[in-house]
């Protein structure tokens, strides 16, 4: 018995870590992904406090000072209708981070659960699942949210519920594989064994054991999202005017590149951003939570 | 394999009907007809009522919806979509005749440009693993990867097309125009080339085989040559099916931006003024493509690997 | 014997649909477990072997119903296992437990110690939660590990002590029997022997009766006071532990035990090995399934399959010329 103790001894001198301190060891090694945080925080405060971070009423018209170039006064230069660009764009991180957000909640809440139930019932749950996934996800997205748009009519509403029609396959795909492949491991055999409900087991195995890739699927989907909205908005199925968002900006504004560019070039950075950092996020949490990957 | 072809043609005959028949019922489900639409654009093509009459009359959308689906399905197998409410005097047909070929060209060229580009950066970044070489590749990949062709379309466009005023920021007269819309369509797929061809080189050249083609003292060349490119580039060939697909729907932005005058600038405009047939043939279109090319991959992949066997449920 | 069996299967048959066909249709049956008749007395060791594929591990499983089976019955205590649903059979699942191949397999990766070994007790909602945990103590000591592994996971320890963890597991909810199923294949050979004495020690400890599944027989028969040999999910040959290693009756048993390597480099080699491999359990032989590989095959192994019986008393065989 001393030689089992002697060795856990030698093997435990490392600090006791919980499962997210771990994580978060892991995840701060990663520079691009810190510094990708550092500005999804910086844009989710700046939703948050719009109203009193932007200097002029971002959707007032004051057509005495329309057409402006970047200058002391405005230092994105202002739009068609005199609007502040500065002020448009922080207030355009409203819809952005919303539509980021809302959308992943609900695509989890639809695809989750049937994702799981698919896994765990089988039969022929299963395949009409399996079915409805295959259909809905050789539908051309792009395209199918267009139509979506044009038969509901823009709004944030509707792109949500676009979004949300074939946006959950994603999930659902990916818990049901799990709890497939989970079912399979000898520690839920284990559980079974000692007479566990699918309650139980769901609740105390496949919860946790599925979680990481869940987590990283719906970060990666938040850049997915504000993508898809960008570009509706662009097309001018999205956003309704006077509502700021940046895909609806530059889209307004597209012809003017050649003349009035700060109306579209500033939106288009922002995105631009914005777009990286959340992936970079994304698959930094992906590469801290893979024990695979030695950090 | 016979059977499994087989397969895969039905799930794409049935797919496509779907399509069609969504598309068909989200169209009319919408409120107020194409005639209404035109008035929003522009208050003087106003169309009185009696002429809203006859213009139901004369593209059958008097007749009872079913009536309109079938005659709607059996013309899509004929290839005839019958004429376009915006350009009346044009049949669909006609207009793609003289859109399409703009798109495939600027399609191909995309194509080309970031297959050469993207799996080019991936290779490299795969042989110089770990140095500053990969790490700025595999960022810049990101980046592509994840911002919208129309922002790379505005950016390149004042950088280049205004700012430095080297390349023309519209239209298709030339060479000198194809530049701008290519690199911006390309964005996106280069940088999911460049993922998917540096891991897929990591994942084989770290596997045991090429270890062994080295230890039995292969040069180096001839190792990369033989072994890793060779079984790399297989799940590329896999990813490059849907993404070609995707390039031709992508190319809706691009084309939009860069007055491409092809069949994704002409979508725009059909959805804006519910251009139903063109809308409808578009649709059907590029979902064809796209199924088209899942299969095409589908047939190519198990032609090549032996192991793939179509199994209904695992 | 004259005390009643703990345990017994009759004509316990567990077969697995295989898919072919386009639309999903059933057309091949893979037999894992054909027909196999056992019995396993209170407080004693039956050792099941037989080479990868033959059908051991699944009888584990279907026995504790983890697979339901195709047909036969599973007598717990004399208690027809496949009628109890619901509560009845969860507290039937108490009295009989299971060891994995894997240990680290066999353990929640993302569970700590002290959770995984009040799993038991936490279904079956034995006892206060204080009292769970110290029970939870007392199992990590009876299996030899210090009590601050109790607050470690899985992956921090050796493969040794990740069975031990397994096997203290199994212990909580004070099951009467045991099916270890190669619980000491994964492990290095010096950990081995630690983890057979221990399970020693704790039979002898809490009166557990014992399903010892292994390939190796010469482990097996340190183990097991009887053993049962399995082929293609047959059981051929069962008997007494001494006898089925000095005198085997069925030629698959013997092969087997040629096989075991002496270290004597006195003792002449014995030319009793098998040609070819065994066949899939898709396709099985005709007859006897060992017919094809069998140095002594008749034409009537083929065509006849030899019922198991008794060649000496408490020592059964399934062959025709045994």
């Amino acid at each position: 018995m001393t030689a089992i103790t002697d060795t856990l001894a030698k093997t435990t001198k490392q600090k006791q870590r919980t499962a997210f301190s771990d994580f978060w060891f892991r995840f701060r090694r990663n520079k691009f992904a810190m510094l990708g945080l550092v500005v999804i925080v910086l844009e989710i405060l700046m939703a948050i406090f719009a109203p009193f971070l932007t200097p002029y009423d971002p959707i007032k018209p004051d057509y005495a000072y329309a057409w402006q170039f970047p200058s002391n006064l405005h230092p994105f230069g202002t739009d068609d209708l005199g609007r502040d660009v500065l002020s448009r764009l922080i207030y355009g991180s409203r819809v952005s981070v919303s539509i980021g957000f809302i959308s992943q909640i609900v695509l989890l809440l639809i695809g989750l659960p049937l994702g799981a139930l698919a896994g765990l019932l089988g039969g022929w749950f299963d395949f009409l699942v399996m079915r409805l996934i295959d259909i809905l996800s050789s539908v051309p997205t792009i395209f199918f949210y267009i139509l979506m748009m044009v038969a509901l009519g823009p709004g944030f509403q509707n792109i949500i519920i676009s979004m949300s029609v074939t946006g959950w396959i994603g999930i659902a795909r990916l818990v049901r594989g799990q709890v497939l492949s989970l079912k399979q491991t000898d520690y839920v055999r284990a559980a079974q064994a000692m007479g566990a409900d699918t309650k139980h087991i769901v609740l105390s195995h496949i919860v946790r054991n599925s979680l990481s890739p869940v987590i990283v699927t719906l970060t990666l989907g938040v850049p997915g999202a504000m993508f898809t909205e960008a570009g509706l908005s662009f097309l001018g199925l999205g956003i309704r005017p006077p509502t700021p968002s940046w895909g609806q900006m530059i889209g307004q504004h597209q012809g003017y590149v050649q003349t009035f560019w700060h109306l579209t070039v500033f939106p288009a950075l922002i995105m631009a951003f914005t777009m990286l950092a959340w992936m970079v996020v994304g698959d930094g949490i992906r590469d801290a939570l893979d024990p695979s990957i030695q950090v | 394999m016979g059977r499994y072809i087989l397969q895969r043609i039905l799930a794409f005959v049935i797919i496509l009907y779907i399509v069609a028949t969504l598309t068909f019922f989200l169209m009319h489900a919408i409120p107020g007809g194409p005639w209404d639409a035109l008035a929003l654009q522009d208050k003087a093509k106003w169309i009185p009522e009696g002429i809203v009459a006859q213009l139901n009359e004369r593209y059958g959308l008097d007749k009872p919806l079913w009536e309109q689906y079938v005659s709607f399905l059996s013309g899509a197998i004929r290839f005839d979509f019958g004429y376009s409410f915006y350009n009346a005097t044009r049949t669909v047909v006609e207009l793609y005749k003289e859109l399409f070929p703009y798109s495939v060209h600027l399609g191909l060229l995309t194509m080309a440009f970031s297959t050469v580009v993207g799996v080019g950066f991936g290779i490299l970044a795969a042989i110089k693993q770990g140095t500053w070489v990969d790490n700025l590749s595999t960022v810049l990949a990101l980046f592509s990867m994840v911002v919208p062709a129309f922002v790379f379309a505005v950016l390149l466009q004042y950088v280049v097309g205004v700012r430095l005023g080297w390349l023309p920021t519209g239209g298709w007269n030339g060479p000198k125009y194809w530049i701008l819309p290519v690199v911006a369509n390309s964005m996106g797929p280069i940088g999911i080339l460049q993922r998917y061809t540096r891991s897929s080189m990591v994942e084989v050249m770290r596997a045991n085989y090429v270890r062994t083609a080295r230890a039995k003292g292969m040069r180096e060349r001839t190792v990369m040559l033989v072994h890793v490119f060779k079984n790399a580039l297989t799940p590329v060939i896999t990813v490059g099916g849907p993404m070609a697909a995707n390039m031709m729907t992508g190319s809706l932005f691009v084309e939009g931006m860069f007055r491409v005058p092809g069949i994704g600038m002409y979508s725009l405009t059909a959805i804006g003024n519910r251009d139903y047939p063109m809308i409808m043939a578009n649709t059907l279109v590029f979902s064809t493509i796209i199924t088209l090319a899942y299969l095409g991959t589908d047939l190519v992949y198990a032609l090549i690997d032996p192991r793939v066997s179509y199994s209904k449920g695992k | 014997m004259s005390t009643a069996p703990l345990l017994q299967t009759v004509d316990l048959t567990k077969s697995f649909p295989i898919r072919r066909g386009f639309f999903g249709q059933k057309l091949l049956r893979l037999v894992a477990v054909d027909r196999v008749n056992l019995s396993v007395y209170p407080g004693e060791t039956l050792g099941l072997v037989g080479e990868s594929g033959c059908g051991k591990s699944t009888l584990g499983l279907t026995i504790m119903r983890l697979y339901e089976s195709t047909s036969g019955t599973v007598l717990f205590q004399g208690q027809d296992l496949g009628t109890v649903e619901g509560d009845k059979l969860r507290k039937a699942r108490r009295e009989m437990q299971m060891i994995f191949q894997d240990p680290f397999a066999s353990l929640d990766p993302r569970m700590r110690v002290h959770e995984i070994l009040r799993e038991p007790m936490d279904i079956h909602g034995i006892g206060t939660p204080a009292e769970r945990e110290a029970e939870a103590r007392r199992l990590l000591d009876v299996v030899g590990l210090p009590s601050d592994a109790a607050q470690r996971f899985p992956n921090e320890f050796s493969g040794g002590q990740q069975q031990r963890i397994g096997i203290a597991r199994a212990l909580a909810l004070r099951p009467k029997l045991l099916i270890c199923d190669e619980p000491v294949s994964a492990l290095d050979v010096s950990v081995q022997a630690q983890i057979l004495n221990l399970l020693r020690d704790l039979q002898e400890q809490f009166n557990l009766t014992y399903i010892f599944i292994a390939h190796n027989i010469a482990v097996t028969g340190f183990m097991s006071r009887r053993i049962g040999v399995m082929y293609l999910g047959r059981l051929v040959e069962i008997g007494p532990s001494k006898a089925i290693v000095t005198e085997p009756l069925h030629p698959y048993t013997q092969a087997l035990i040629a096989a075991v390597p002496k270290p004597d480099p006195k003792l002449e080699k014995v030319k009793r090995t098998l040609t070819g491999d065994v066949p899939s359990p898709i396709a099985r032989p005709s007859g006897c399934p060992f017919h094809p590989r069998c140095p002594r095959a008749q034409e009537v192994c083929a065509t006849e399959e030899p019922a198991i019986r008794e060649i000496k008393p408490g020592h059964l065989a399934a062959c025709h010329f045994a």
